[in-house]
């Protein structure tokens, strides 16, 4: 990819994302009230969509051989595990991370 | 907002690892400013996809934003002259934060959530610069440091589960997308999770009220 084409594949997904984040102030606009059912679904949908989001991080991992999905469960259950202990974001990001990372690069 | 440093520092990372320097992460995390997309762009980049297969996949990866911004809009009403910074700037984190915590008390609402949305961008852009910068002088291999993404995720969803005693919407979410990602493989499984995902809130939501 020419530098040209990597300029305008950030621009299409940066005018893209600024569309998605825009369209509905545009739609529920300033005056109106949110409808009841909207404030509602907008209330629950995180805690469903942040599930989901993990699952599509994990989506690639194949169940064929240890290597493959070893490193990503076993450092999943440390972030799990880290932000119950110490409820704390950062250091469940960065132990589970270098965690992974110790994993695919020095035992698997 | 300290977890958006060390996501930044990951996305430098990868991206000068493939070869786009520092001007690059700072121009992307400051336009862009979309974590998980970010990361895709740079394969993206890499795979050297069209813009047609860009716009496509930045509307199913982001399409949550549009639920972000339904429910903030609430939230948002009367912002003024800093809104349209404050629309750009709803990113995950960003919403994770000014839903689910109260403004300190005493302090404004509207500048609460615009300082949260500003300080979370100068976080990104900061880490993003400052990981470019270390990936190019780190005396070790920095193979694996996308797992920040998901770490961020699985961080997020266990903080939501600690702190609600409802976990329905959490078990819809995670079980429609096991579930989707089984039936329609893993390169297509976003936009029925989240239809599947819709309609069973929908009906949980009409049911409770039935029962109530």
């Amino acid at each position: 990819m020419t530098d040209s084409q990597a300029v305008l594949t950030i621009a299409v997904t940066a005018a893209v994302t600024l569309l998605l984040r825009m369209l509905p102030f545009i739609i529920l606009g300033e005056a109106k009230k949110t409808p009841p059912f909207i404030m509602w679904l907008g209330n629950v949908l995180p805690y469903a969509i942040m599930g989901m989001l993990s699952v599509y991080c994990l989506r690639g991992v194949s169940f064929a051989s240890a290597v493959e999905y070893v490193p990503p469960s076993v450092s999943v259950l440390v972030v799990v595990l880290l932000h119950i202990w110490r409820r704390n974001t950062l250091i469940s990001i960065l132990g589970g991370t270098v965690c992974y990372m110790i994993l695919v690069q020095a035992v698997f | 907002m300290a977890g958006y440093l060390v996501l930044g520092m990951g996305f430098g990372i990868i991206l000068e690892s493939k070869g786009y320097g520092v001007l690059w992460a700072f121009a992307m995390s400051l336009l862009i400013y979309a974590g998980s997309m970010q990361y895709l762009a740079v394969d993206l980049m890499t795979a050297g996809a069209s813009l047609i297969t860009t716009a496509l996949t930045t509307l199913m990866v982001n399409a949550r934003h549009l639920f972000y911004g339904i429910s903030a809009a609430e939230k948002y009403r009367g912002a003024g002259k800093r809104k349209p910074y404050m629309i750009f700037a709803l990113t995950d984190e960003t919403y994770s934060l000014v839903c689910g915590g109260k403004s300190p008390s005493g302090v404004n609402e509207t500048s609460y959530y615009f300082y949260i949305s500003l300080f979370d961008h100068i976080y990104w852009v900061a880490g993003s610069v400052a990981g470019s910068v270390l990936g190019k002088v780190l005396p070790f291999s920095t193979e694996g440091v996308d797992f920040t993404l998901t770490a961020l995720f699985v961080t997020i969803f266990t903080e939501q589960w600690m702190s609600t005693h409802d976990h329905t919407a959490a078990v819809i979410g995670v079980g429609s997308s096991v579930s989707c990602l089984i039936i329609f493989g893993a390169d297509s499984f976003l936009i029925p999770s989240m239809i599947v995902i819709s309609l069973l809130l929908t009906a949980v939501r009409f049911w409770k009220r039935r029962a109530s």
